[in-house]
């Protein structure tokens, strides 16, 4: 039997705390696009990376054409003829798209100057064979639209004659009409015998495009075959299947009335017409694909971004927050989930991260009282089991999961009423994990509220009362966790699957 | 695995004795301890309080500034309009004197004015959301370029007996009314910046601003006020500048700008936001003044006291990082 163009086998690679792929296998043969399927974390951005050189995988082989290579530096992928289309594309804003295209393998003179008639037509040529011929090669690439900076992308996939192309995630930010021209260049990409790994949220897209498909869940590859025997419901249960050992502590505790209430909260390009209640008690889960306007609303909420109209009503008082420090004040607040970017202040000891939001609490008159702020640090770190040698160790230097730790516990020496958790256990290992979610049944047993957006269907599961399905902006439904929701009906809501829109 | 004992994390681990003998300011004592024997031993006419007394004129007015310019610095931002601000500052006194203004209304329009053009910094920066560098590269040219047009190539000349105190005057001995008002201010700016949450807020924004306005610190508000403290300073290093001279020329403090940066990163601010403490200013701002005087004793032009002190400022701002690299590289 003949070697598939690509073929990995038993590759591991893991970061601090967290095995992000566990001898995983994939195939992608030539003429044929393979879908990698999975969660958010599944390990499929890790996999990409090691494909094309970025990431140096621990153990396992790559093979091409059935000799195996290795992938040192990006460039080594590139000379094997394996170019990458990300989500967002890494291209050059001020630079042609010739430019783009030939980046790295620019046609020069004789004088070790670039050929730029050469440059030019090449250029042209690529683009007009794949069909691409309403773009101009001396365009700059700012003037572009994401769909066409995804055409140039292809066409430098084209220009370097690569056998394999991957594509994570192309059509996120794409329009209907734009998908459609990026399928038929994909046809087109498989007429001419390319290996395509396609990756992909939704299913519309993979049954329409894929020929095979490659399932991973937490780091694992869990099953591969052909789409064309395959029903859809099995992939996602393959995406999703529960691990059994994962426990969720969600206490029974009271629900109460109403205490946050957003009504017809509007936003010009992020989101539109969203309406909830939340209650007293209550563990609020937002579940939606990545862009689906989740975290925008809640920052919205939170008085980073303005909405454009809608009401928030908190305790039956309107509310209109015009900065962060006004929500703090009424006492809704917010864990990010760009912790390393908006949560905490890497360089500076914990306690100070801690007190941050607390100062006029813990100072007397405008005076720090570093006394007062250690007591306050330790009271909510040692609640939360924080791992660390000191209160004035540099929060940068902790990590991942003891990172979120800081941020929580900053945000629970304010005794806020409402607790927004974005992705609240993204990026961290299993044991951070679990503190976060036991910590979670322990605030609303205090009688706090919260929101809890994420991606984790275990998570959305196993802790929320009440679940709000987001897609592309728009609430799409609003479900009663009462024991009969299913991964499958999350997964298919968000996706659009089946019309369940309506 | 019993999770029901509490752990208990220390406040710190470090000895804080042995941290603050390790520390820049620890260096900068010892830099300047090494130019006053030295100065001591290279002219005999150095070691005479009178002396020391004029040494300190060389610094006074720029550190003055330097104080408020570190907290700017921390912040994440620059001011490189302190010295039009003076020129316009003097200028705006001058032009006041030109209608019988007395010493009290002079020292109220100088620190007024200063505030005022530190108030149309902060408001470009803050407001508007541009990047100070540009905005005060700007009002550089913009301040200097006013009291240009005010002035020509005249200077106000003629002020007041009383006002020649402030430049000039002692309070006790050779202990100067300049120096005076340095070490008041270089407490009140010790004690803003590291023992108030005002001061607290400022380190955090320099060292993340995002998290900053994400955990409810008015960013945008500390930032404005910083350019209008930093207004109010040049305003007063202007008031004794223009009382030292007796008199006001568009020209006046030119180039002093960089002199003061220099002291605040000398004195280990980072120049990227975050860092930094009013010790270290205050010391690197004695340094500058001890090696300019110390220079000028034993009559060494004005250029090469320039060219010392640009190798005195690289020398010792990459001597603990060499020496940072070597410590781990033996250790690895």
């Amino acid at each position: 039997m003949p070697w598939p163009k690509l073929t990995l086998t038993g590759i591991s690679k893991s970061f601090p705390g967290v095995k992000a792929l566990n001898e995983v296998g994939l195939e992608l043969y030539a003429g044929e696009v393979t879908a990698l399927i999975g969660e958010n974390g599944a390990g499929k951005s890790t996999l990409v990376k090691s494909l094309t050189g970025i990431y140096q995988p621990e153990s396992g082989e790559i093979r091409i054409d059935g000799n195996p290579v290795s992938m040192q530096t990006p460039y080594r992928a590139f000379e094997l003829g394996i170019a990458a289309i990300h989500q967002e594309t890494v291209l050059f804003d001020e630079l042609s798209v010739a430019e783009n295209i030939y980046l790295g393998h620019t046609p020069r003179t004789s004088f070790g100057l670039i050929d730029w008639r050469k440059l030019r037509s090449k250029a042209r040529k690529v683009l007009d064979e794949m069909g691409a011929a309403h773009i101009s090669e001396d365009t700059q690439l700012k003037e572009l639209g994401i769909a066409k900076k995804h055409l140039v992308a292809v066409a430098r996939a084209m220009s370097i004659d690569s056998h394999i192309v991957i594509m994570d995630e192309p059509t996120a930010a794409l329009s209907h009409k734009e998908i459609e021209d990026l399928f038929t260049l994909i046809e087109h990409l498989k007429s001419e015998g390319k290996a395509i790994l396609f990756i992909s949220h939704k299913f519309d897209e993979i049954y329409r495009i894929a020929d095979r498909y490659t399932v991973f869940r937490d780091g694992e590859m869990v099953g591969k075959g052909l789409i064309k025997d395959t029903d859809q419901k099995k992939i996602v249960q393959m995406m999703v299947g529960r691990s059994v050992d994962q426990i969720f502590p969600k206490n029974n505790i009271k629900i109460g009335a109403p205490i946050l209430q957003v009504a017809n909260l509007s936003h010009p390009t992020e989101f539109d017409d969203i309406s909830f209640d939340l209650n007293q008690g209550e563990i609020l889960g937002f579940y939606g694909l990545v862009g689906a306007g989740r975290s925008e609303i809640m920052q919205a909420l939170f008085g980073i971004t303005r909405a454009s109209i809608g009401s928030v009503t908190l305790d039956g008082k309107q509310c209109q927050f015009r900065s962060p420090a006004d929500a703090i004040k009424a006492g809704i607040v917010y864990v990010p989930e760009e912790r390393g970017k908006q949560g905490i202040v890497a360089d500076l000891p914990i306690y100070q991260n801690i007190g941050l939001p607390s100062l006029h609490k813990t100072s007397h008159n405008g005076v720090l009282q570093l006394a007062e702020e250690f007591a306050l640090a330790r009271e909510f770190t040692e609640r939360l089991d924080l791992r660390a040698s000191s209160l004035s160790q540099a929060t940068g230097t902790l990590s991942g999961g003891n990172q979120q730790k800081v941020v929580v516990a900053k945000w629970l020496a304010t005794q806020p009423r409402v607790i927004i958790l974005d992705e609240p256990t993204k990026g961290i290992d299993i044991g951070s994990k679990a503190a976060v979610h036991a910590f979670m049944g322990d605030l609303v047993a205090q009688g706090l509220s919260v929101i809890m957006v994420s991606s984790e269907i275990p998570e959305v599961l196993g802790m929320s009362d009440r679940v709000v399905v987001m897609r592309e902006g728009l609430i799409v439904d609003i479900k009663a966790n009462d024991g009969t929701l299913t991964a499958e009906q999350l997964v298919m809501t968000a996706a659009g699957i089946f019309g369940a829109a309506a | 695995m019993s999770d029901t004992q509490i752990r208990r994390i220390p406040d710190r681990l470090d000895n804080p004795l042995r941290s603050a003998i390790f520390s820049w300011q620890s260096l900068l004592l010892l830099v300047a301890t090494a130019i006053f024997v030295a100065n001591s031993l290279a002219t005999p006419y150095f070691l005479n309080p009178w002396s020391i007394s004029d040494a300190t004129f060389n610094f006074t007015e720029k550190a003055l500034i330097a104080l408020a310019m570190a907290l700017v610095i921390i912040s994440g931002e620059i001011d490189l309009s302190v010295a039009a601000i003076i020129a316009f500052c003097s200028t705006m006194m001058g032009f006041a004197l030109q209608f019988g203004v007395g010493t009290f209304g002079l020292v109220v329009i100088g620190i007024t004015t200063g505030l005022l053009c530190g108030a149309f910094n902060g408001a470009l920066v803050s407001g508007l959301r541009l990047p100070s560098i540009v905005v005060t590269i700007g009002t550089m040219s913009f301040f200097r370029g006013l009291s240009f047009i005010v002035l020509g190539d005249q200077a106000f000349k003629g002020y007041p007996s009383s006002f020649a105190y402030f430049g000039q005057g002692y309070v006790w001995w050779v202990v100067s009314f300049e120096v005076v008002l340095f070490l008041i201010m270089a407490v009140i700016f010790y004690f803003v910046l590291h023992r108030t949450s005002f001061g607290r807020q400022i380190f955090v924004i320099g060292n993340n601003p995002v998290t900053a306005e994400f955990s409810g610190v008015r960013v945008r508000r500390i930032k404005f006020l910083l350019f209008c403290l930093t207004g109010v300073m040049s305003g007063l290093a202007a008031v004794l500048l223009t009382s030292r001279l007796g008199s006001t020329r568009p020209s006046i403090a030119t180039g002093w700008e960089l002199e003061v940066i220099t002291m605040v990163v000398l004195g280990g601010v980072s120049i990227l936001g975050g860092a930094g403490s009013i010790i270290g200013v205050v010391l690197a701002a004695l340094i500058m003044g001890l090696v300019t005087f110390g220079l000028g004793l034993l009559n060494v032009p004005g250029i090469v006291m320039s060219i010392v002190i640009g190798t005195l400022l690289i020398a010792v701002i990459a001597l603990p990082i060499l020496a940072g690299r070597l410590r781990a590289r033996m250790e690895r």
